[in-house]
């Protein structure tokens, strides 16, 4: 691992407080990660990135930077981050997925917020994380209510652009994200100094759309019978779309991905032949959490699709990259990301068909609905997914947690008996 | 053959011996799950049995089942309560399990799992809630229950095993009569467990396991709350260690 203390240093970082992160962070992985058998050998790629987590993404942002460009931090799928790239800007994922910035968090915001809102301003707060100081300008969105109130505590130390998400999905709804998007493009034109150009704004749909097509097509693998890869593993890869290099992590990921063909081609599976395959369904998990998935494949089972930001919400249908006047490709842009189902809309009953449709497209034998301690939104509508997957006979396991790992053999318990009941 | 279960829970370790010989005996779990497994293994020895003889297969469940070293298989405590619940209460039954550190509500439908569920991480509603309570009021738990029956429930409205404590120490600090507040606690217990149970449409069978099966006056304020009639057990504390013995013994070689 390259030395980065100095960049961190001059980043404003609390150097000494990091430290600790990065002490723990190569035991975790390795405990998760490297310990599992016959990995894809493409997966070097993503275990570097994260083993440099801190340092070579940083690095080359500062580098973007002090070429003149600027760095948008966002924590949400709506964003769309064509816009950004557009105005050879870079976006880059900020959700906090670790209980180390948690209690920074909670300095601020009440303690029964969700613990991905509270990471992510104790990351901020706390001056732990090297993104969290490097984005210029925080992209914010109004999906939830402990969302849109932490945004006002962050705006007092950063500066932060809240997009007004919709919360129906009725035509002049469509219409009204268009006209947000449009607003986002002239913040993103002002802050960035460059025009968002309807050649510009092509490319950059073609880039971000790659990256979704790249995403689909290692979800595809998964839906084989043989399962080239391990949920663990395809996790780690949703969560470092969220900041890597679009045009390179598009590249890697279809490297990867010839790989993973070439294993079904030759029937190779990463899990026994009838392991148990679950989906998991809910709120995101957020990079370093790993939690869930290393339990369920550690219990016996195989997670074979992600129902989640980070998973298929993220990449999901394309922009359509046939329009000509940047106000047709905005409309396409809203299209897109509108069709997105998140719990944060009503009614939402989009999302019970697309776990039905996924259920079957990755012929899942059950479902783990996650939900992350005090999502009001993701855990009311659990009422619904549960009642549904009931109708078409799918098993599902509820399951609440956080970032703590006080809760892991209770959930290690209750996975291992879901599991033992599908084997039954 | 001889098959032993072995249910380490989080209070109570419990065994259950079938096949030629049967006989069932619990013990403390202590601090150490591991030591206890030793000295399971030893009163298992002074009965005739090794565990590490061919003819004899183990199955550990329970919170320190990894803790057995010695099991041929490791099986969750919510499949062993399923398999020994069936056992007592037939191929259709819900079993609520009141355990030391969780509740358990398990669905069996043609003698499988169909459905459970657990309370989160809190002790509510727990074996242990119970216990700290017993504490504060000092007594031990079977004369909570023995002064319960004759108390009218005071109200504990608190989730929290801690908040709900200092409720207890307030009644204290009031002067309020211990049989009306042991009343309170158990009302609270049953009021939690009810509410886990409520959440799934029930079979007529409802039987109650865990270290207070046995109790008719426990039994009698949990199916007020759910609403139909659970009832008690004689063994019930056995029942995850029993269909842990039973499954050893249905498990393919």
């Amino acid at each position: 691992m390259a030395d980065y203390r100095k960049m961190w240093e001059d980043l404003g970082m609390d150097v000494e407080t990091h430290d600790q992160l990065c002490a723990v962070l190569p035991q975790a992985f390795g405990d998760v990660y490297l310990s599992q058998e016959n990995r894809p050998e493409s997966m070097d790629y993503y275990n570097m990135v994260v083993a440099d987590i801190h340092g070579i993404r940083p690095a080359e942002l500062i580098e973007h930077q002090k070429a003149g460009g600027k760095v948008f931090g966002t924590f949400c799928i709506y964003v769309p981050d064509e816009i950004v790239f557009a105005a050879d800007a870079i976006a880059t994922g900020l959700c906090g997925g670790s209980q180390f910035w948690v209690p920074g968090g909670e300095k601020v915001l009440p303690t029964n917020t969700c613990p991905l809102i509270k990471a992510s301003v104790g990351a901020r707060i706390d001056r732990t994380c090297p993104f969290f100081r490097i984005a210029d300008m925080y992209v914010g969105e109004t999906t939830c209510d402990g969302k849109k109130k932490a945004w006002e505590i962050l705006a007092e130390d950063v500066q932060v652009h809240v997009m007004n998400l919709p919360q129906m999905k009725r035509a002049k709804d469509v219409r009204a994200w268009a006209e947000e998007i449009e607003d986002f493009k002239k913040v993103v034109e002002e802050f960035t100094g460059n025009k968002v150009t309807a050649e510009k704004l092509a490319e950059s749909i073609k880039l971000i759309n790659a990256k979704r097509k790249a995403l689909e097509r290692l979800y595809e693998t998964r839906k084989n019978e043989d399962i080239p890869i391990s949920g663990t593993d395809a996790l780690l890869i949703s969560q470092i779309a969220f900041y890597d290099d679009p045009g390179r992590f598009t590249q890697m990921t279809n490297k990867l991905c010839d790989e993973l063909e070439q294993r079904i081609a030759d029937g190779i599976s990463v899990f026994p032949a009838g392991t148990k395959r679950i989906m998991v369904t809910g709120t995101p998990l957020a990079i370093p959490n790993w939690k869930l998935h290393n339990i369920i494949e550690t219990s016996g089972g195989a997670v074979v699709c992600e129902e989640m930001c980070t998973g298929t919400r993220y990449f999901e249908r394309q922009v359509d990259e046939r329009k000509a006047t940047v106000e047709e490709q905005i409309t396409a842009i809203a299209e897109r990301y509108m069709g997105i189902n998140c719990a944060c809309f009503t009614p939402n009953e989009g999302r019970v068909d697309d776990i039905l449709r996924l259920a079957k497209e990755y012929k899942v034998d059950g479902i783990i609905d996650v939900n992350l301690k005090f999502c009001n939104l993701y855990d009311t509508e659990g009422y619904f997914v549960e009642r549904a997957m009931k109708e078409a006979g799918i098993p599902v396991l509820g399951i609440e947690t956080d970032y703590t790992d006080s809760d892991a053999q209770q959930l290690r318990t209750r996975v291992s008996a879901f599991i033992e009941m599908l084997n039954n | 053959m001889y098959y032993v279960g072995i249910d380490i829970g989080s209070t109570a370790s419990k065994v259950a011996l079938q096949g030629e010989k049967e006989m069932y005996f619990v013990l403390p779990t202590g601090w150490s799950s591991k030591e206890t497994t030793q000295t399971i293994k030893e009163k298992l020895l002074s009965e005739g049995v090794d565990v590490h003889a061919d003819g004899v297969k183990v199955v550990a469940t329970g919170y320190g089942r990894a803790a057995v070293g010695f099991a041929d298989y490791v099986i969750t405590e919510i499949t062993c309560h399923a398999r020994g619940g069936r056992e007592m209460a037939g191929d259709s039954c819900a079993i609520i399990d009141v355990g030391g550190q969780d509740t358990k509500v398990i669905i069996v439908e043609n003698g499988t799992v169909q459905d459970f569920l657990m309370n989160d991480k809190c002790s509510a509603g727990t074996g242990k809630f119970l216990e700290i309570m017993a504490n504060r009021l000092g007594v031990a738990l079977q004369e909570l229950f023995d002064m319960a029956q004759a108390g009218t429930a005071l109200p504990i409205s608190s989730l929290c095993t801690v908040f709900a404590e200092s409720e207890v120490i307030n009644y204290i600090g009031e002067g309020s009569k211990r049989e009306d507040i042991a009343a309170g606690v158990v009302d609270s217990v049953a009021a939690k467990v009810a509410q886990l149970g409520r959440k799934k449409d029930l079979p007529e069978k409802v039987i109650l396991t865990g270290g207070l099966s046995h109790s008719t006056y426990f039994t009698k304020i949990l199916s007020e709350k759910i609403g139909q009639k659970v009832e008690p057990t004689e063994n019930g504390r056995y029942a995850g260690a029993l269909g842990a013995a039973l499954l050893a013994r249905e498990k393919p070689r």
